[in-house]
């Protein structure tokens, strides 16, 4: 079982056999339709949890991302309904994502503050702006020009999920392949230490901040587009969710190790999840019960595996 | 005629709140004069759902009509803080608690504080398990479920297959609704529910658990959703699928599900109406300052809202 450790394939085996399961257990679940709607539903969270998974591999959380998709897709789509340009509309709701990841940065790395509690003031700031922002009103009659980057799709692949893809091979690429990813690692494996090395500890961190930002406001601009209107209470949640697929995905909790090819495969076993209890019509109250022993067996499955 | 007006005030508010009696005496008239002044405690469970964002609105108006001052809470759901609001408002002296109480449960303390400090509570779209409540002020929500599954079996001429979206499960309105709903449907022995599945009154939750459904049950006929946020959720998935002829019905009365009945998207809703519910609020808080008599329920009505209607939602 080396191989499984080396690789690091216990959340890969863990979807594989989710999937097999659902396969036979529901005749729709391995229908192009179906597979094609897992992917379009773990969009949002995909896309959140890349940017959780840079926060996370600094030893860092973000609890403010389901506050910050909210924000930034309430002013983008308000923008929108006042006839401003669409694409304008969507930048400044990226910049907004990209601010508040800012804001977060600044206080964690030069403020000195333990991300948690940082994340979880920002969390109540973010959703209490939204609040007074829409008060409490549903945006809608949102332009086409817009929602048809929720439902279009390109060769048959909803545009969100090429979006996403896009997103994570960018992650990938960034924590795999350059200097930025090695120091990114290097902060999560010890401050200290990084900070010696000659590491511009404070900046790097703020700018992973800024990632998960864009990224949330990315996630909500889809899920915007999707439903054709933005909500104050959009994204309510989606923290641990986001937190969730990371973990699942095997990336360590104290930083410094894992990868975001394991938090797509645990997004993904969060939508199959979703998805399959749904399709098999399990009894709604059984479903939170049902879906926690998952995620707990798969983590098992996964701490067995790598030990 | 103002100097009565002020002596009035100063005797039965403390002196802090004189400014507003200067103000609230100027859109005063005669036949309010007895109340004008006095305060009232609002405590909303939260104001993030249109709902209870246009029941605010219906106490501030009528409030305003009387004179009234109104100081209102915002629990953002969370029980502890209403418990908190609602013991501010009882050292605030306040004449009447207006309580849309977060939790049945735990804010039953919260009313018994109000009842041993002499305070009269009425209480706002949900009620609250024990302590004395001067009167409880709610559209029926066994019977909007019975209303939408009569709007459906009317839809599909007493024969197909149906889909029940439910909201968060335990809450009241959730238990309510199904109950009155899965009665009715069950009147109708050529109807049949397919799939009974949650998505926490949440339309982000039902666009995604409508797709799911979608694939498993394709040809479905209409879809029961317990509130409108749901319904509409529900229609976004419909719609994407490239799926005609479903009928949705929802509940709640929100403008833009409104929107959706009279283009047609929807099929019909059970609106009730907060705004009015709010102002029913105000009517019989008054009524207690006048010490008349009320009765322990008040029925805010329903409307049903089908294409062509020209009722205005919130």
């Amino acid at each position: 079982m080396d191989w499984v450790r080396k690789y690091r394939l216990g959340p890969l085996i863990g979807f594989v056999i989710l999937f097999i399961v659902l396969s036979i257990l529901s005749s729709q679940f391995l229908t192009f339709d179906n597979l094609r709607n897992v992917a379009l539903q773990t969009t949002v969270n995909a896309l959140l949890s890349v940017g959780m998974t840079f926060v996370i591999l600094t030893s860092g959380i973000d609890l403010s991302v389901g506050s910050t998709l909210a924000l930034s897709s309430a002013i983008a789509a308000q923008l929108m309904v006042s006839h401003v340009n669409v694409a304008l509309a969507c930048i400044v709701g990226v910049v907004i994502g990209g601010l508040a990841g800012a804001l977060n940065g600044l206080l964690v790395s030069y403020g000195n503050l333990a991300p948690f509690i940082v994340t979880l003031g920002t969390q109540q700031l973010f959703r209490g702006l939204t609040e007074v922002y829409t008060q409490g009103m549903p945006i809608y009659n949102l332009p086409t020009s817009f929602t048809d980057f929720g439902t279009g799709t390109v060769l048959g692949i909803p545009i969100p999920v090429i979006l996403a893809a896009i997103m994570f091979i960018a992650g990938w690429i960034v924590l795999r392949k350059t200097v930025i990813g090695r120091k990114i690692y290097a902060l999560g494996g010890n401050l200290k230490v990084a900070h010696l090395a000659g590491i511009k500890v404070k900046r790097y961190l703020v700018w992973v901040y800024v990632a998960c930002g864009v990224l949330a406001a990315l996630g909500g601009l889809v899920l915007t587009a999707r439903l054709g209107s933005a909500e104050s209470t959009a994204g309510t949640g989606y923290e641990l969710n986001a937190i969730t697929a990371v973990v699942l995905g095997g990336t360590s909790l104290l930083g410094g190790e894992g990868s975001v090819i394991g938090t797509l495969i645990g997004a993904l076993i969060l939508g199959v999840i979703d998805d399959g209890l749904n399709l098999l019509n399990v009894n709604s109250f059984w479903q939170d019960a049902v879906t926690g022993l998952i995620i707990l067996i798969a983590i098992l499955l996964d701490r067995k595996k790598s030990r | 005629m103002m100097k009565m007006w002020k002596l009035a005030a100063m005797s039965t508010v403390a002196i802090g709140m004189l400014a507003t009696s200067f103000t609230t005496a100027y859109a005063g008239t005669a036949k309010t004069a007895s109340v004008s002044g006095k305060t009232i405690g609002f405590a909303d469970s939260t104001l993030t759902n249109p709902y209870f964002v246009a029941l605010q609105k219906g106490v501030d108006s009528e409030a305003k009509k009387y004179g009234l001052k109104v100081i209102n809470d915002n629990a953002n759901n969370d029980d502890s803080t209403q418990l908190n609001q609602v013991e501010d408002l009882i050292q605030q002296h306040v004449s009447v608690i207006l309580l849309n109480p977060v939790d049945s449960q735990s804010l039953s303390s919260a009313v018994k504080a109000a009842n041993s400090a002499g305070i009269p509570v009425i209480t706002l779209d949900r009620s609250v398990n024990s302590g004395k409540v001067a009167t409880f002020i709610a559209s029926d929500s066994v019977l909007a479920g019975k209303m939408a599954a009569q709007e459906l079996i009317k839809a599909l001429h007493g024969k197909g297959t149906v889909v029940e979206l439910q909201g968060i499960l335990g809450e009241s309105a959730e238990i309510d609704r199904e109950q009155g709903f899965d009665k009715e449907i069950a009147t109708a022995p050529g109807i049949k529910v397919v799939a009974k599945q949650s998505a926490n009154f949440d339309r982000a939750t039902a666009m995604n658990v409508m797709q799911n459904i979608l694939q498993a049950h394709p040809t479905i006929n209409g879809v029961f959703a317990q509130n409108d946020e749901m319904a509409l959720g529900a229609l976004e998935a419909i719609q994407q699928a490239g799926k005609k002829n479903i009928k949705v019905v929802g509940i709640d009365g929100e403008q833009e599900a409104i929107n959706d009945v009279n283009k047609g998207t929807m099929y019909a809703d059970i609106a009730q109406q907060p705004t009015e519910e709010g102002v029913l609020g105000i009517d019989y808080a008054v009524k207690l300052l006048k010490g008349q008599k009320i009765p322990s329920k008040v029925n805010s009505p329903l409307h049903l809202v089908t294409k062509g209607s020209k009722f205005k939602g919130f």
